[in-house]
């Protein structure tokens, strides 16, 4: 295999290069000016995260594809990478004020989750199976870190270890699936494997099949299906909670990316085998999410299994593959980015002494003291929970609607049953929040950045319900794809 | 042509802006003021689209008005846009006239509550989020509407949250209409999958050309919906409990509007209901056995408000029974009037207990005639107007959903003999509230009494403005038999027919002789129940402890409710819990880390080695993943 | 040349070893040496395939792995060792202070 660079292929990579460039430039002032480092690190990796938006947009309506057909940079693409820097945006905000006050190293901190958005920038535009591996590894190894970066707290480091195994794990079974998928079709290029798939030889190929299985058991870790979801609930409560939410964003719209390119894209050809495996992940994802949910009494372990039950939502779409399922998901995770990130700010401002409080009963009473935080807060829950008028109903729709024009009736009713039982314990938080205020409450502090962050992601939840044509007219052009 | 409608329920959701973020820093008097003209603003609107669609011949009065395209993905489009035809405006009046005069009310009400603006950002909210849901012009934006009605009746009631039962009411009500949204959402997703498209108007057209077994799952989807939110049987339990909310709330959305959504739901898609006649009839059932059974229940009820969340049930019920023989008109009349009376009672009895220091429970009241003149009278004319005594509003609506449910088509003597009864009984429960709470001696504490006095204006002037509709509004719906050389009809059939499935009209069959007769058989009933409550608890107090004594096992069951939530608390909640936890401690801990730790634990004596093996979650997580990839691998290539 | 599939057994074996020994062993870096081992049977297959395909991309996909690992190291050891200094053993099955 030759690969031909020509030199427009760089520009693909514009925003990776420009999320890079910061990182390299964060680190630089880290090493020589430390005390000018903590204070201006958020907001040089928020101007680079802009530019890299800016430069994602820019790319927008242009399919490139460079690299010897490794990297591609379709309409698609764009929009989850457009999720993912939403998310690093908001991220890096509610970041200012945790990273001092937990006093963790700023300029690393910030450097890594620019790291880490790269590997999933570049996991979004993988068209080939090694280089998905590749950008997996780069988000994984930067996440991994940051799960750990509280180094002085056990809760940390256990979160950590746990990911790092599990991770390294999975991403060992995924990378023995390629090497399975590679023996049978002779390539890792997914649109060389879609044109292998057009033999019968190959279709019915037991290397094939199982390659596929492995593969999908990688991805399904990363998007935290079940069975491979254990590691989330205790990863996102050891973890920093502004890693937390930026993984949940993150990691799952890339990993969902490369699923659709892998499942869809290369291997539509197999959608009868795998369907049924897909659809039932899709219908237990769900409901263990949302059922364990019930019994939470942590808000962050209570976010870990809501974000495993939404990542059940996105596969219902997945497992449609069609035109409607292909507009649902970028759709999905960015309404998806908005309202868990705006979910997880409102945690990281709740504390007790210099602790996070994360137990439900800390949010007693937030109403009364904190009117605007608990509201927003229940906006989220409510956004969650697919209640109108927000953008989780609207993205909810879209993927019923998939569902509906694929003839997955059974798949709906699940996610509509579950849909109505995670009423529930949204719910809770926001009756919790108006409960009488506890002797001894929580201290709760809103720094204009965190307040900036909840604002945003209050008004995108709300706006992508009112106007979910905002993202119609690309989402359209998504569905070309197929 | 309509487009400026969009201001009905757009000035309430300012109102809800506004004092959603400014209330708290702005003064009581323009809080309540604002957020009270802002309804008036929308019903005024309301009235000005009504004079203009009186303005256009009988055939155009449809029209659709998109403000823009709100989803549009594939062959999936809906639009943000609102129809305006008879019913939608009908329907708009009503929800804005009312709700005007609650706003005006609550501000005296809640005057002194220390959530004012709170209070009022909700009312605002739930005016515009009913108006959207009556205004909408597809079943998802319809959803929407329904969704956001069924919050802001879950915060209102949980509203005075320092209270336990009113935040377990609020979360009670919530639960259980989610039963009915389940119903309503996979309704709609079956309107969706049958006819491709949400919108009114082709879903409609089309509702002949589609097989009628789906028709069939449809309708009940909806009637399911209908159920849970009308608070009919069997999901009414939720009713009585809400009644935890502030008055004004309860007279507003568990008595006026929302709760009579469900109706609303079963008349819009009545296209759809007339190709399932059998389903009709379910509903015309479950309305009649519903008013029969509620109004049994406030017999022997005791605090004033539940009495009335239970002749709530009761009344819906009846238009239920309307709507489900093919009298939408009927139904919707009914719906009229009872939003009126049943207002009246609510504020009636707001006032009564504003009066006593939030004092519910009738045995604990007692001649305040003399204290509160205006309650006193507007009561009574509210409870001869429900009691369906001549020429007051509830008589008209009434008779005519019973000589409907006789004489349709659909009807059926049994629902007739249901429906009658429970007349009767209404006109019982009512007039013992009636009597037990303004007449014969006080039984309430000597400092109480000395305490206890009228309403401030704010509160009063709604009343009698209230209880004047509530005693003209039936005259809108005299059936034309009664002077036809007059050239009376009933305008309110008259005017909504056009928006409605093409049913014959009820009046239109019935000759003058059996209406008239009918007429007399239900004001007779009305006046026997009246009648039996003055003897009971007038003229001889104490017949009533008698005969409760001699059938202790009718009284207990009756005053117990039939031990209805008893028995759902039994069936659904804790298996609910179990299930939960199950899930919870039994997968994710037992299963999964379990199966070493399992063992280990049998073996008591080897606690030391079973607690290190228990600790052991990691290996179970990876374990976890090693399962799922050889069930996985295993299962596609078993697919070859 | 010896037939493929001589290769590809041994490749599995690797695989399912290593897979065990992540499952059976509670000591984290015997287990991170487990899931290199996996790679590794990862890496045989690619150089197995890719010889019997007479192509060379199986063999850079080999040094991608190998550089991916290496990483892996770095990152996994400085978790172990962070955990190391603030308790002295390093048994998996103590951190367990989340569950539920």
């Amino acid at each position: 295999m030759r690969i031909p660079v020509d030199p427009s292929d760089w520009l693909i990579l514009i925003p990776e290069f420009i999320l890079l460039g910061t990182a390299i430039a964060i680190l630089m002032i880290d090493a020589f000016a430390k005390a000018a480092s903590d204070r201006s690190s958020p907001w040089i990796s928020l101007a680079g995260t802009a530019g890299a938006i800016v430069a994602a947009v820019f790319l927008w309506g242009n399919p490139l594809s460079g690299f010897g057909g490794m990297i591609v940079n379709d309409d698609f693409g764009v929009l989850v990478s457009t999720a993912i820097l939403t998310g690093t945006a908001l991220a890096v905000l509610i970041s200012v004020d945790y990273v001092r006050r937990e006093e963790l190293p700023a300029g690393e901190y910030y450097a890594l989750i620019l790291l880490s958005t790269i590997g999933m920038l570049l996991m979004v535009s993988s068209a080939n199976l090694i280089m998905i591996f590749l950008s997996l590894e780069v988000l994984s190894i930067a996440l991994y870190v940051l799960t750990g970066f509280a180094r002085m707290r056990p809760r940390s480091q256990e979160a950590g270890m746990k990911y790092f195994l599990l991770g390294s794990f999975s991403a060992a079974i995924l990378v023995y699936g390629v090497a399975l998928i590679y023996g049978a079709t002779g390539t890792v290029d997914l649109q060389s494997i879609a044109d292998e798939l057009i033999s019968p030889g190959v279709l019915g190929n037991p290397v094939l099949l199982a390659g596929a299985g492995l593969v999908l058991v990688g991805l399904g870790f990363k998007v935290a299906a079940v069975p491979f979801q254990m590691w989330t609930p205790d990863v996102y409560e050891g973890a920093p909670s502004t890693v937390a939410a930026f993984m949940s964003i993150g990691s799952k719209a890339a990993a969902f990316a490369a699923l659709v390119r892998v499942l869809i894209f290369a291997m539509g050809g197999l959608r009868p085998e795998w369907l049924a495996a897909v659809w039932v992940i899709a219908a237990l994802t769900m409901t263990v999410g949302n059922l364990v949910a019930i019994a939470q009494d942590n808000i962050k372990r209570m976010l870990a299994y809501s974000s495993i039950a939404h990542a059940g939502y996105i596969l219902v779409a997945v497992a449609a593959a069609n035109r409607l399922g292909l507009q649902s998901i970028p759709f999905y995770l960015i309404a998806y980015a908005f309202m868990n990130l705006g979910a997880w700010a409102v945690v990281t401002a709740v504390t007790r002494k210099g602790e996070e409080a994360v137990g439900l009963s800390d949010y007693s009473g937030l109403f009364w003291s904190h009117p605007v935080l608990a509201g927003s807060m229940g906006l989220f829950m409510f956004a969650l929970a697919g209640i109108p008028p927000t953008a989780g109903f609207t993205a909810k729709i879209y993927v019923f609607m998939a569902a509906v024009a694929a003839d997955m009736i059974g798949l709906l009713i699940i996610a509509i049953v579950t849909t109505i039982i995670s009423a529930y314990f949204y719910l809770r938080v926001t009756v919790i929040m108006f409960m009488e205020r506890p002797a001894e409450p929580p201290v709760v502090t809103v720094p204009t950045p965190l307040a900036v962050a909840i604002a945003v992601a209050a008004a995108g939840t709300i706006w992508l319900f009112l106007f979910p044509g905002v993202t119609q007219s690309f989402t359209d052009t998504v569905a070309r794809l197929l | 042509m309509f487009t400026y409608a969009w201001l009905v329920p757009g000035l309430p959701l300012l109102g809800t802006i506004i004092n959603g973020i400014f209330g708290r820093f702005l003064p009581r008097k323009v809080v309540g003021t604002l957020a009270s003209a802002l309804v008036g603003g929308s019903f005024l609107v309301s009235v000005a689209v009504f004079i203009q669609l009186l303005g256009l011949p009988e055939e155009e009065r449809h029209v659709t008005s998109a403000l823009y395209t709100w989803i549009s993905a594939g062959n999936f489009f809906a639009e943000a846009g609102i129809l305006i035809d008879p019913l939608s405006v009908f329907m708009m009046l009503v929800v804005s006239g009312v709700g005007f005069f609650i706003h005006v009310y609550s501000t005296g009400y809640m005057g002194h509550d220390e959530g004012y603006s709170r209070y009022f950002t909700y009312l605002n909210l739930f005016a515009a989020s009913m108006l959207i849901l009556v205004m909408a012009n597809n079943f998802l934006l319809l959803f929407v509407g329904w969704e956001l009605v069924g919050i802001c009746s879950y915060l209102l009631i949980s509203f005075w949250y320092s209270r336990p039962s009113a935040v377990a009411a609020g979360k009670k009500a919530f639960i259980t209409t989610r039963v009915g949204d389940l119903g309503f959402t996979l309704g709609v997703v079956l309107i969706f999958v049958a006819f491709g498209t949400l919108a009114y108007d082709q879903v409609f057209a089309a509702a002949g050309e589609v097989a009628t077994g789906v028709i069939t799952a449809i309708t009940v989807l909806l009637f399911i919906g209908a159920i849970g939110k009308s608070a009919q049987i069997p999901l009414y339990v939720w009713l009585p409990d809400a009644m935890e909310g502030p008055t004004p709330v309860s007279a507003l959305i568990h008595a006026a509007t929302m709760v009579t959504a469900g109706v609303y739901l079963v008349a819009r898609a009545s296209p759809l209901y007339v190709h399932a006649p059998g389903v009709l009839l379910i509903v015309a059932f479950v309305g009649a056995v519903t008013a029969l059974f509620a109004a049994t229940i406030a017999l022997v009820n005791n605090d004033i408000k539940r009495v009335l969340a239970y002749s709530t049930i009761s009344q819906i019920g009846l238009m239920f029974l309307g709507v489900g023989v093919g009298a939408f008109a009927a139904g919707l009349f009914h719906l009229l009037t009872h939003a009126f009376f049943k207002a009246l009672l609510f504020l009636g009895a707001g006032s009564v207990m504003h009066a006593l220091a939030g004092e519910t429970d009738i045995r604990n009241m007692g001649g305040l005639r003399g204290k509160m003149q205006v309650t006193y009278w507007t009561f009574l004319v509210a409870g001869l107007a429900i009691a369906g005594i001549a020429p007051l509003s509830g008589f008209f609506s009434k008779d005519e959903i019973l000589a409907a449910a006789l004489t349709a088509p659909g009807g059926h003597w049994l629902l007739y003999a249901l429906g009658l009864a429970a007349s009767l009984l209404t006109a019982f429960y009512i007039f013992r509230l009636f009597f037990k709470a303004f007449h014969g001696e006080p039984r309430m504490s000597a400092e109480r009494l000395e305490r206890a006095h009228e309403s401030p204006p704010s509160m009063t002037v709604p009343l009698v403005v209230l209880a004047i509709g509530a005693a003209v509004a039936g005259f809108v719906g005299v059936p034309g038999f009664l002077a036809p050389e007059a050239g009376w009809t009933h305008a309110v059939a008259h005017f909504l027919e056009p928006g409605l499935a093409r049913e014959p009209l009820v009046e239109a069959e019935l000759p003058p002789a059996i209406g008239v007769m009918l007429m007399l058989i239900a004001l007779a009933v009305g006046i026997a129940g009246i009648a039996a409550a003055w003897h009971f608890y007038v003229r001889r107090p104490g017949t009533a402890a008698r005969l409760a004594q001699r059938a202790p096992a009718v009284y207990n069951t009756l005053l117990n409710k039939y031990w209805v939530d008893e028995a759902y608390n039994a069936l659904f909640v804790r298996p609910g819990k179990a299930l939960a936890a199950f899930f919870w401690r039994g997968i994710d801990a037992a299963v999964v880390d379990g199966f070493v730790n399992g063992v280990a634990r049998a073996v008591a004596g080897l606690s030391l080695l079973v607690r290190r093996t228990e600790t052991g979650y990691l290996r179970n997580y990876a374990l976890a993943i090693f399962a799922g990839a050889v069930v996985l691998v295993g299962y596609l290539i078993s697919t070859r | 040349m010896l037939p493929a599939h001589y290769y590809l057994m041994l490749s599995a074996v690797l695989f399912t070893t290593g897979t065990l020994g992540v499952l059976i062993r509670r000591n984290p870096i015997i287990m991170f040496m487990s899931i290199e081992l996996m790679l590794n049977a990862a890496n045989l297959a690619f150089i197995t395939f890719s010889r019997y395909q007479r192509s060379l991309d199986g063999h850079i996909f080999v040094f991608i792995i190998m550089t991916v690992a290496a990483a892996e190291v770095a990152v996994g050891l400085g978790i172990i060792i962070s955990i190391f200094r603030t308790r002295t053993d390093i048994n998996i099955d103590d951190l367990n202070i989340m569950k539920g």
